[in-house]
């Protein structure tokens, strides 16, 4: 499974470390938020808001070098769009990736 | 170019003003998460360019351009590559960037939206600027308008790139000059050039601290070769 990465964040910073820092401490502020909203909103059955989070938490998907896991979301956010739930696990697994890596940040 | 960026998204909206850092030709006015808080700054001020969400909740960045009346340029910013057929049906709209956005493309929008500023500003290069001055009144040119400002009620004019934004008590205006050619449009008796960027009425001067002024709700700094000049005005007891 491919893993988060700073690639992104690295070629946008140019090597400034205190934009860079600031960035990533943004995204360790937005992320656990949006995706608690995901999981209250697939929780409550509510797809189509959660197909809405899912878009927002693709953007953070795709900043942390995470190709694959953007086109599973990509995929995900429409099945859910037409009230399915395939692909959920995948997705989730993405979660949990970006979870434990910006725990070591 | 004078931008402001809508994205409901904080990581995206301190992208794209990183992003922004390296095209010498902007200048980001302001940032807002909502098409609202937005829309409030556009009846007051004047932008060049906006970055601008689509997939924002509650107000769409669709729904955002059909509230504007003249709307300026806009570059659209968005996680979905599904909707540049409709970004396109809008005059506005410059360019189209998919996030997440590389420096690259991001520059090749600029070099579009600088393009189409160059078409439009040519044939009326001297339409926005301070004109004139009668008695207590001020003409700045505003999109071929010569329009009056009282000169008294003017309380700021704070320098924003390549413009100027004059504020009053009842509205502000943004218009195409420097600071200091108002400076010299504006009777000394009432106005100071406190800082390389503001000149303050200080008639209208609320209070003063070590080195700024509050007037109106504008917290102004006041650099410290001005300051002499600034206590020597006042009536101090």
């Amino acid at each position: 499974m491919e893993q988060p990465n700073q690639s992104y964040i690295n070629s946008l910073s140019g090597g400034d470390e205190a934009f860079k820092q600031k960035l990533i401490d943004v995204i360790k502020s937005e992320y656990p938020e949006e995706k608690e909203v995901y999981f209250n909103n697939y929780n409550a059955q509510n797809y189509k808001l959660a197909a809405d989070n899912v878009h927002k938490l693709k953007h953070k998907i795709s900043i942390l070098g995470l190709e694959k896991g953007y086109e599973v979301a990509v995929a995900y956010e429409n099945n859910l769009i037409d009230g399915s739930i395939d692909q959920k696990e995948q997705f989730e697994a993405i979660l949990d990736s970006i979870t434990n890596y910006l725990k070591t940040l | 170019m004078n931008c402001i960026i809508i994205d409901d998204e904080a990581t995206a909206r301190m992208i794209i003003t990183q992003l922004c850092t390296h095209a010498p030709s902007l200048n980001v006015l302001e940032e807002f998460p909502n098409a609202m808080q937005a829309i409030k700054y556009l009846n007051q001020n004047k932008v060049d360019l906006i970055f601008l969400d689509i997939h924002m909740p509650d107000f769409t960045g669709f729904d955002f351009i059909e509230t504007l009346k003249n709307p300026p340029k806009i570059i659209l910013t968005t996680s979905d590559p599904n909707f540049a057929i409709q970004a396109f049906e809008y005059d506005c709209i410059v360019d189209y960037l998919v996030k997440p956005i590389t420096q690259e493309r991001f520059l090749k929008a600029i070099d579009k939206a600088e393009a189409k500023q160059e078409t439009a500003i040519k044939p009326e290069s001297k339409s926005q600027n301070v004109e004139t001055t009668s008695g207590n009144d001020l003409y700045v040119n505003i999109d071929r308008r010569l329009i009056k400002i009282d000169i008294p009620s003017i309380y700021l004019v704070e320098a924003k790139g390549d413009y100027i934004q004059v504020k009053t008590e009842d509205k502000n205006y943004t218009v195409h000059s420097t600071l200091k050619k108002i400076e010299e449009k504006l009777p000394d008796s009432l106005f100071l050039k406190v800082h390389r960027s503001y000149i303050i009425n200080i008639k209208k001067i609320i209070d003063i601290e070590d080195n700024s002024v509050l007037i109106k709700k504008d917290v102004i700094p006041v650099s410290r070769s001005n300051r002499p000049e600034l206590m020597k005005r006042l009536n101090l007891l």
